[in-house]
């Protein structure tokens, strides 16, 4: 599996969740992703940068592009050094929700994507990383 | 430029980098540039310990006359992300490129000590570290003032997207066509828009268009439920149309409910389900069918 492009993103600002569903749209059109897929990842980039920002406090993300043939993917890893999430299952069930949110962002973000995995230290931080693949 | 040219300098970078980071720290917080209610002291210290690190892979590798090489594509990547950031944090570009040309003191300082007998040796080689600080302190304010751009473009065209004007379409009908971002603060205001101009008209249905929204995740979707639940409150009822099939699938990914939402793929869609219903609640002379 080989790195094609790969670039890191501040996610400090509401502005910057904007920069990160942009930015992955952008990875998204260069590695040939049907409409579909492309608002799939953007709209689960979109979960997890805001959770990054509303819960981990800010934090960053990897944006890259993979080449594995025949396919080729798009991963995305969000890390932040926020007060992580003590119980990961409760989490990611549908409806929980510690702020005013739906409770749906992070189940969704695994939904919409076809790799997902999320490590988290409380105290420590978060790390929730994401790929697409064509 | 002679091969040997530069290599206290590197020389320097790669054996007194932990020393050298101390010192260079120890500089900035005692400057009065020292922005602490814009940035904390670890992030200061960890940006400050990534530069250096750069510099120096940069220096080992690369000319030290032409920082545009390749071998400094690393630490022009990292001034560009931190000079963004810094403008969005509040810095001025004199306080961004300070941060790199801060650097200058304590590695003048080591140079003099290495150089101690050698006043040429000395001269020669803080030329070359003057010269590369100042390319790169200049490319910082070059990224800053394009980053600076990019948030005024950014505001302004949000600014523009938002103001989006709520459209009487038919009499009892209104139309809120949304385009662009959705989830800044000014949703919030479009939204209380459209209530207001539901009380003022009396309209009985409002329709509104996401066509132009790129994203719909579970906070725009959260906006749109609200908004919905108030307008019925109110005795209007919402239609969204503008639903493309990439965002309708995407929805249901999500788990968002609209099952208690009407929902249309077009503004025309809803536009003709809303004269339907408008005309049945007419008194039966005044409706054209039925
Ligand atoms: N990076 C993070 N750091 C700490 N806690 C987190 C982080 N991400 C998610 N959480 C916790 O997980 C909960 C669920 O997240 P999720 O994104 O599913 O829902 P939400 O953000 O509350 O609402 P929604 O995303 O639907 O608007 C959050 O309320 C928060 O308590
Ligand atoms: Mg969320």
């Amino acid at each position: 599996m080989a790195v094609v492009h790969r670039s890191v993103l501040p996610i400090r600002s509401q502005e910057d969740i904007v920069r990160v569903r942009q930015a992955t749209r952008e990875s998204a059109v260069a590695q040939g992703f049907s409409l579909v897929d492309q608002t799939k990842i953007v709209t689960a980039a979109s979960e997890l940068a805001r959770n990054t920002l509303d819960y981990g406090g800010g934090g960053e993300v990897e944006i890259t592009r993979l080449s594995d043939p025949p396919r080729r993917g798009v991963r995305l890893v969000f890390t932040d050094k926020g007060p992580g999430i003590a119980d990961v299952g409760q989490a990611l069930a549908d409806g929980f929700t510690s702020g005013r949110g739906l409770g749906l962002g992070l189940g969704g973000a695994r939904r919409l994507s076809n790799e997902f995995s999320i490590e988290s230290r409380v105290g420590e931080g978060t790390q929730v990383t994401i790929a697409r693949w064509r | 430029m002679t091969p040997a040219t530069g290599r206290t300098l590197r020389k320097i970078l790669a054996q007194y980098q932990k020393e050298l980071l101390g010192d260079w720290l120890q500089t900035q917080l005692a400057a009065s540039t020292l922005r602490p209610d814009l940035m904390r002291e670890n992030e200061l210290r960890e940006q400050s310990r990534e530069l250096l690190a750069l510099l120096q892979s940069a220096a080992q590798n690369g000319n030290l006359e032409q920082t545009d090489g390749p071998e400094w594509a690393g630490i022009r990547e990292f001034l560009a992300r931190l000079s963004r950031s810094r403008a969005q944090q509040g810095f001025s570009s004199a306080e961004t490129a300070t941060f790199v040309f801060s650097l200058k003191q304590p590695l003048f300082t080591r140079l003099r000590t290495e150089f101690a007998q050698d006043a040429q040796g000395l001269a020669d080689e803080m030329w070359i570290a003057n010269n590369v600080l100042d390319r790169l302190g200049l490319y910082t304010t070059e990224m800053y003032l394009k980053g600076r751009e990019e948030v005024i473009q950014r505001q302004q065209r949000e600014m523009m997207e938002l103001s989006t004007p709520v459209v009487q379409l038919w009499e009892n009908i209104l139309a809120l066509p949304l385009i662009g971002t959705l989830d800044s603060e000014r949703t919030q205001v479009v939204m209380e828009s459209l209530l207001q101009k539901i009380v003022d008209t009396g309209a009985s249905i409002a329709i509104i268009d996401i066509t132009g929204v790129p994203t719909v995740d579970t906070l725009v979707a959260q906006h749109l439920l609200k908004t919905v639940a108030a307008a019925r409150l109110m005795g209007a009822d919402c239609i969204i149309s503008g639903i493309r099939p990439q965002i309708a699938q995407t929805i249901v990914h999500l788990g968002v409910n609209l099952s208690d939402v009407t929902t249309k793929a077009s503004l025309a869609d809803a536009f003709s389900i809303a004269l339907k219903r408008t005309q049945a609640k007419l008194p039966p002379q005044m409706g054209t069918t039925s």
